[in-house]
């Protein structure tokens, strides 16, 4: 599976990982419907960072699209708020 | 649904709207080409933009130390003259200056941050715009109607992938970098007014003078104060009206033969 961090590029995580994933992605969701900003913090960076470890670059000069994408690390709650309803996540 | 699925959708939804689908899929794909050309340029241009808005800002923070040792010397010579206004007054202006180039600092972390994110952003989009290029010459070469279809739209569902995520990344960076330039404008009318260069040449209470002290603390000044008295000559006689510390050219009155 493809994994895709905005701002830092693709991971090729292996299917066992993702338990483990979609738990922290739960995290992820929870914080951002309760607008709780240290919980998504937190549970951004935990998210990431568990995909980093899991998973390993993927090939530069691939052409392959993602199964999956994330907001960059640096992501506040309101723009990731932003850009699930559907607002301006591409400019131009 | 989860994040990153509607993460996902929407990623996917946007970047495939974007490209410019032309009733042949060959000119699809010089179609996209010719724009991830152009977001390579716009990423390169972007970060030699956020390098010259860093050494701008490592400039002021040089010319802002140089004028923190200059005040920092002032107020020496204003204590061995005697002066303790007037040193006072220098070691408020030197306060509201570390508090600048603190500010400075962080900024140009900030900005090293984004030149580092946008310089990777670059060569990943590299790496893909070359791969793309092969592999729409391969189509090309090999074109069939009935198979075209499919191959074309992964290479381009991939690059397209890439350049949304470029794209975003270079719209950050212009961002940071134009908030960050209207800040350090502001240094550099500070700097250029001429008021940081001496504590005699102006008054305490003009402009400069007032917002410096409000930016400072003062008991730094307090502290560094009693440091230097502590720490200094003697006090020497100063004549009662002479126009002391007037620039860097007045020399502090040797007393020759005594001591």
């Amino acid at each position: 599976m493809i994994v895709r961090i905005l701002a830092e590029g693709q991971y090729d995580v292996s299917d066992g990982a993702l338990d483990r994933l979609n738990a922290l992605d739960s995290a992820l969701e929870n914080a951002v419907e309760a607008n709780d900003e240290a919980a998504f913090g937190t549970a951004l960076a935990g998210l990431l960072d568990a995909v980093r470890t899991a998973g390993v670059a993927h090939d530069a000069d691939s052409l392959d699209e993602s199964d999956l994408i994330l907001p960059s690390a640096d992501s506040t709650i309101d723009e990731v708020r932003g850009m699930l309803d559907d607002d301006g996540l591409i400019p131009g | 649904m989860s994040v990153w699925k509607r993460m996902t959708l929407i990623f996917r939804s946007k970047a495939n709207k974007a490209l410019d689908r032309a009733e042949d899929p060959r000119e699809t794909l010089d179609y996209s080409y010719q724009r991830q050309l152009e977001l390579l340029t716009k990423v390169r241009r972007g970060v030699a933009d956020v390098a010259t808005s860093r050494k701008r800002i490592e400039l002021q923070m040089n010319q802002l130390e140089q004028q923190q040792e200059k005040l920092q010397g002032q107020a020496k010579k204003a204590i061995d003259m005697g002066r303790e206004d007037l040193a006072r007054e220098a070691l408020t202006r030197k306060s509201g200056l570390t508090s600048q180039i603190a500010d400075l600092r962080v900024q140009h972390e900030q900005l090293q941050g984004e030149e580092q994110k946008l310089t990777l952003a670059q060569q990943r989009l590299q790496a893909k715009v070359e791969a793309f290029r092969t592999r729409k010459e391969t189509i090309k070469a090999t074109y069939t109607a009935a198979e075209a279809g499919t191959r074309i739209n992964e290479a381009l569902s991939g690059i397209s992938e890439e350049m949304g995520d470029v794209g975003m990344a270079v719209q950050r960076a212009e961002d940071k970098t134009a908030q960050l330039q209207a800040r350090s404008s502001a240094v550099d009318e500070l700097l250029a007014s001429g008021a940081l260069d001496d504590v005699t040449a102006s008054g305490p209470s003009d402009d400069i003078s007032r917002e410096l002290d409000a930016m400072s603390s003062g008991s730094d000044v307090e502290a560094e104060l009693a440091a230097l008295k502590g720490g200094g000559k003697p006090q020497i006689e100063s004549s009662e009206s002479g126009p002391i510390l007037e620039g860097e050219s007045v020399e502090t009155p040797k007393q020759e033969g005594q001591s």
